[in-house]
């Protein structure tokens, strides 16, 4: 949702652009740039729609599961009991639609999972979660 | 045995070995002066610089101390920054024994405590008299097992029983080196060197200055790779693999056999023709820290600097004694998305380990335990997905170490995840090896 948000506001931006542009340099250029933009626009809006479905999360009982990309697809498996820290961050954009983005550590540092666009409580209840089954499970090095 | 032994003083040798080649600098500035003799007027400030120094190394030395309280080793440190620093001895991951050159003229050497932990964090005890420190070292790993196994810690007490498994010849060590990458590099700015030299002697003078830097750093590079590796011995003792090595600093480290995160086999393209093969493991506890020396700050241990195959296969034994002894293919039709590395892709596990083939030139051979796989992860790019594969990553806390499935068929990518993930789970509730 975020970042469709974004998109929008990218379009919107180019629209108003092209606009201006249209009633200062002439209609014909300025009508041109404006269809392109509105064109980019809904490539864009599209890429991210995929994008952002392609982005799921799993909590089974061992390990969390979470998916994502389009070109590239990951999917990653995360054991409970090798979680070392989860951390909940929520930029100022993040914040202004109350999401917050959950990133789950383990000891490798190639392993990074994270869940952007969260709800608030739903981010709050997932670290929670976590946090109490890593404690359950956890393993050492 | 939660004893609390006295307030101990490193040796009073130690800041002259610690300001390792500053010393050396410094008497080479002072040595002149002296030996005229007599002539103090014009060097005030060099002997004022020289006191300081003195006077600061004795504070420095006067205000260290360490002692063993119960299960955790204490270090006391500093004068404006005072630090007293706990390290329990139960997290220790190996203790090592240096010694740098400056160290083994005045007979001292440095005690070196890798500890687990996310910090990873590392104590160092330096310097010590040379007969104190094996001893010590002895001592420290048996608190460091614990109470639970008490009567192998009084074996340990004795002379380490201890099998040398094998020893790397000389020869052998600067053939391999010579053929290396790193080697092959320093040959190629040597002998560039000499051919400009003798073609044209002006030119040859403005490339030594002006590449200088390069120079230099590629011959540190072959340098500090031969000091490391000289004569480096494996022996079996009761409590791991034991590794020396060193040509002017020595080190002594022992492997647990439980430590090891990963182990890799890598074979360039000129040693496969010998039938070389180097054999590195990654342990946990050896992140970079703060004043760690460049020993340390190499991710990867060399067991085995060179060596035949079947000598990599015995050590290979003793670190993951469960390793798969075949490995499969990959589908033909991976050969478009891997073309160089196609002949080298292989995966094969056990029970309780994973093993990777890959690498272009060189043939990298990863070995993992189960137990210590971190995550896994299925990642499958646009030409995958055309050609229908995907690889599996196992993760490791390691750094540098990577094992990946690469290029599978994608159902056997599917089913590879699934049971790696089963099957690390078991390794993990698995309580027979400990933590």
């Amino acid at each position: 949702m975020l970042r469709r948000l974004q998109v929008a506001a990218a379009t919107l931006a180019a629209l108003v652009a092209a606009v201006a542009l249209a009633v200062y340099a002439g209609a014909v250029a300025g009508l041109a740039c404006a269809g392109a933009a509105v064109v980019l626009g809904l490539a864009a809006e599209r890429a991210v729609r995929r994008r952002f479905s392609a982005w799921r999360y799993a909590e089974r009982e061992d390990d969390l599961l979470v998916q994502r990309g389009v070109l590239f697809s990951r999917l990653s498996v995360v054991p409970y009991g090798r979680m070392q820290f989860i951390d909940v961050t929520a930029g100022p954009l993040e914040r202004s639609f109350r999401l917050a983005t959950v990133r789950m550590h383990t000891a490798a540092a190639a392993s990074d999972a994270r869940i952007p666009g969260l709800d608030r409580e739903e981010a709050a209840r997932l670290r929670d979660r976590l946090a109490e089954l890593g404690e359950a499970q956890a393993a050492g090095l | 045995m939660s004893e609390t032994t006295r307030w101990q003083r490193v040796h009073p040798l130690s800041p002259i070995v610690r300001g390792g080649r500053a010393t050396i600098a410094l008497a080479v500035l002072l040595l002149p002066t002296v030996v005229r003799g007599g002539d103090l007027s014009g060097s005030y400030l060099q002997l004022a610089l020289v006191g300081a120094l003195t006077a600061l190394g004795f504070v420095s030395w006067l205000v260290t101390r360490w002692r063993i309280d119960g299960d955790d080793l204490q270090i006391e440190t500093g004068v404006l920054r005072r630090q007293s620093l706990r390290f329990p001895l139960s997290q220790v991951q190996a203790i090592d024994i240096v010694r740098p050159g400056l160290a083994r003229m005045f007979r001292v050497a440095e005690l070196r405590l890798r500890m687990g932990g996310a910090s990873g964090a590392t104590a160092r005890l330096a310097y010590l008299p040379e007969r104190e420190v094996e001893p010590l070292r002895v001592r420290l790993l048996a608190l460091a097992r614990g109470e639970q196994r008490d009567e192998q810690a009084e074996t340990a007490d004795k002379p380490v029983g201890e099998r040398v498994l094998t020893t790397v010849p000389t020869g052998r060590l600067v053939a391999s080196i010579l053929i290396s990458d790193v080697g092959l590099a320093a040959e190629a700015v040597v002998a560039g060197l000499i051919v400009t030299a003798l073609l044209a002697p002006a030119a040859a003078t403005g490339v030594v200055s002006g590449g200088a830097v390069w120079i230099v750093s590629t011959l540190t590079l072959v340098w500090r790779r031969f000091n490391q590796e000289y004569r480096l011995t494996v022996a079996e003792g009761p409590d791991g693999l034991h590794v020396r090595s060193g040509l002017v600093a020595l080190t002594a480290e022992t492997i647990r056999p439980g430590r090891v995160q990963a182990v890799r086999m890598v074979e360039p393209l000129l040693w496969r023709l010998l039938g070389w093969c180097r054999l590195e493991v990654d342990l946990a506890g050896r992140q970079r820290a703060k004043g760690e020396g460049e020993a340390e700050r190499r991710a990867l241990r060399a067991v085995l600097p060179v060596g035949s195959r079947s000598l990599a296969g015995e050590l290979l034994d003793r670190i993951v004694p469960d390793r798969p002894r075949e490995q499969s293919r990959p589908p033909r039709r991976a050969r478009w998305k891997s073309p160089l590395r196609y002949r080298m892709i292989a995966w094969g596990r056990t029970e309780t380990c994973v093993a990777t083939t890959s690498g272009r030139l060189r043939r990298v051979t990863c070995w993992v335990p189960l137990q210590k796989v971190q995550s896994l992860r299925r990642v499958q790019g646009p030409v995958q997905r055309s050609l229908h594969l995907a690889s599996v990553h196992v993760d490791t806390a390691g750094r540098n170490l990577h094992a990946t499935l690469r290029d599978r068929d994608v159902t056997e990518a599917d089913r590879a995840l699934a049971e790696l993930t089963a099957l690390a789970r078991e390794a993990r509730r698995d309580p027979s090896v400990p933590p």
